[in-house]
């Protein structure tokens, strides 16, 4: 029987997915897979053809029995067809390492793992043994993808050279920004990708045990990792020497900062730890550990099998490599797409992603989660680049881009920040703790149209507060979307004046 | 729908000493309480205090800083709706507050006739093509006023 690819990432079931799978049941034989990341046209499936593989989208299950009467299964059916996925623009134009194997691959199937290149990175890194993979690491120029861009290559020599009864590989698959979705994907569409990567982090530094903290918001990547999980220990990929253990968030935003993940790891409230200590040096249970983000660990197979010079060779100025950047909130064509740092939020948003949904301009965008700036239009020509985004009082976070139209309110998004932050603190420092409650009011004022001027000024100082005395970038960062919404749409926070111009 | 066992202490101790044994047990402990009584009860913390031997105060701590852990059953269906930034760009706050007026509740309560506990949730990683939510865990994207009306019509 012909061989249909239908997707089982959680995007696309929220879209039908599963009722397009059973329609066609004994018509084909199907392979769930993950995601392309091409969101806008999920369902989308896969037809294997002598020519390759052949896809059709947004297919809903009621499209099936016509799609199948017009030659479904040979590739021929014109209706929803959009011909070999790879030259698709918006795949076409990417540069995909880390997701290479995502939406292609069934994500649970050792074979079709090593099949698309799986394990040749372990290999390699066996062969080159822990000092020189540290050394490949640190030359490929990786930085974390969970937000704050420290070189892996340095974190890994750190902890390498530590001393420690026991070390620890974490993984922070917390995901807590909005617009973000990659680490998901890759829980869904290429667990064993993640596997891999802790190995030989756990080689690299001689780590014995590793964990792999992910939100409870993700009840089907969690299920889907388990079950990896088992897979790889009962192929002694996990053995007694180096084991993997899921652990699951419990709905904290701030379990996502890496100490606060430790202590929920440990099994407390996760309240910030004051640095140092370093978790390098004194981590999980107090000994030497790695947390990296599941992007940073996923991509490490890549770089150890192909060479650091050749991921160091993409990218812009000291960010290296690619970037999975998400597109998310009101744009046309949201999805995934990686790329080498260096594209403009311009090409990302306009023409990339097509502009809004709503097919109004596009009027703010957020980059970098909650705690991400809101970028103007004309900040459109900033590259995606850890330094460009910090010049302009910004973040790439871990790469979540939220577009907003004219109908965004910026005074009620800064009002929101600050109320995130009252909701999300975990209470150890006041200016995060107390500052966002009187942040919140303080915006309640301006909007009720008190003492706008004094107000204004009062938030402004506020968030230089947080800004500079906060213990974590929770508090620390919040004044960035805060901020940014007071400087670039300061109309926004004199409703009585707009009203009158209207 | 999930279906809840009734909240008995020995119940509670089994589950108890099936996670007590694993480093940082705390987490994988309330979350198995949870699936089994559909929330952590005031009467579990002590049980939970003399498994973990650490102190009552300290667990009430621990079960009140995380926001998904509930005090109370909920009710038949969980509705959790996104809330968050990705979702906001495209109707999120419209959308939950047509949830809340139809079911009649606040977040964090449960419709008077007991079968729909509404949740907020700060992103399901769905944010390309929200509004979204979890309906019993299943996804749903595309949320609009009118396909909540259809979605909670299928609820009884
Ligand atoms: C409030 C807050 C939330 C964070 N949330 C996450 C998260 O969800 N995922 C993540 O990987 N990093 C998150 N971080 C960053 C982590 O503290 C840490 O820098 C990261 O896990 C290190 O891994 P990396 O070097 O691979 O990026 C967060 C930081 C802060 C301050
Ligand atoms: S912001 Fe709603 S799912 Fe991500």
């Amino acid at each position: 029987m012909t061989r249909i690819f239908v997707p089982r990432d959680v995007a696309a079931l929220a879209v039908g997915a599963d009722d397009v799978a059973e329609a066609l049941v004994g018509h084909a034989d199907l392979v769930r897979t993950g995601s392309r990341g091409l969101f806008w046209l999920e369902p989308m499936i896969e037809v294997e053809t002598p020519e390759g593989r052949i896809a059709y989208g947004p297919v809903e299950a009621s499209d099936i029995p016509a799609l199948l009467a017009d030659g479904l299964l040979t590739g021929s059916a014109q209706h929803l067809r959009l011909g070999i996925p790879e030259h698709i623009p918006f795949l076409a134009r990417q540069t995909r390492l880390t997701f290479a194997r995502c939406g292609i691959v069934d994500p649970l199937s050792l074979a079709d793992y090593r099949a698309h290149g799986g394990f040749e990175g372990l290999e390699k890194a066996r062969a080159l043994g822990p000092v020189e993979t540290v050394a490949t690491v640190l030359a490929s120029g990786l930085r974390g993808r969970g937000g704050a861009g420290f070189p892996t290559g340095i974190k890994w020599k750190t902890v390498a050279e530590a001393k420690g009864a026991r070390k620890f590989i974490v993984c922070n698959a917390d995901e807590g920004d909005s617009g973000t979705f990659a680490d998901r994907m890759l829980l869904e569409g290429d667990p064993f990708s993640l596997i891999e990567g802790m190995v030989i982090a756990a080689l690299a530094v001689g780590a014995s045990k590793g964990y792999v903290y992910t939100r409870s918001e993700y009840p089907h990547g969690i299920a889907t990792f388990d079950k990896a999980l088992g897979i790889a220990r009962a192929a002694g990929i996990l053995n007694a020497d180096f084991d993997i253990e899921q652990r699951v968030g419990a709905g904290a935003y701030v379990c996502g900062e890496e100490t606060s993940l430790l202590e929920s790891l440990e099994g407390r409230r996760g309240q910030v730890r004051a640095k140092p200590p370093l978790p390098a040096h004194k981590g999980l249970f107090g000994c030497p550990t790695v947390i990296n983000n599941l992007v940073t660990l996923a991509t490490v197979p890549c770089i150890l099998r192909d060479g650091a010079a050749a991921y160091q060779a993409i990218g812009m100025g000291r960010s290296r490599g690619t970037m999975p950047i998400q597109l998310a909130g009101n744009i046309r064509h949201g999805g995934l797409f990686e790329a080498g740092f260096g594209v403009t939020l311009d090409e990302l948003v306009n023409d990339i992603g097509g502009g809004t949904l709503s097919g109004e301009p596009i009027r703010a965008v957020q980059v970098g989660g909650p705690l991400g700036a809101y970028f103007p239009p004309a900040l459109f020509d900033t590259p995606f680049d850890y330094e460009a985004f910090a010049a302009k009082d910004g973040l790439i976070g871990h790469g979540g881009v939220v577009v907003f139209d004219g109908t965004v309110d910026m005074a009620r998004q800064a009002r929101f920040a600050m109320e995130f932050c009252t909701v999300e603190s975990c209470g150890k420092c006041t200016p995060c703790r107390i500052g966002s409650v009187r942040g919140v009011e303080t915006v309640d004022k301006i909007l009720a149209g008190q003492n706008i001027d004094a107000n204004l000024e009062l938030l402004r100082d506020l968030c230089h507060t947080m800004k500079f005395g906060s213990l974590c970038a929770l508090g620390g960062f919040i004044p960035y979307p805060v901020l940014s919404a007071m400087n670039y749409f300061p109309e926004d926070f004199r409703p009585a004046q707009r009203l009158a111009v209207e | 729908m999930a279906n809840y066992e009734p909240w008995s202490e020995d119940r509670a101790r089994e589950v108890i000493a099936d996670h007590v044994n694993t480093e940082g047990a705390a987490l994988p402990l309330l979350h198995a309480l949870q699936a089994a009584f559909g929330c952590v009860p005031l009467a579990a913390e002590p049980l939970v205090a003399s498994a973990l031997n650490i102190s009552r105060a300290e667990v009430h701590g621990i079960v009140s800083f995380y926001h998904e852990f509930r005090r109370t059953v909920p009710g038949r269906h969980v509705l959790r709706v996104c809330r968050a930034e990705a979702c906001q760009a495209v109707g999120a706050d419209a959308v939950g507050a047509h949830v809340r007026s139809a079911l009649a509740v606040d977040w964090h309560e449960t419709s008077a006739d007991g079968a729909v506990t509404l949740e907020p949730v700060f992103c399901l990683g769905l944010c390309a093509t929200g509004p979204s939510a979890l309906l019993d865990g299943k996804p749903v994207g595309r949320l609009s006023p009118a396909k909540v009306d259809r979605m909670l019509e299928t609820l009884s």
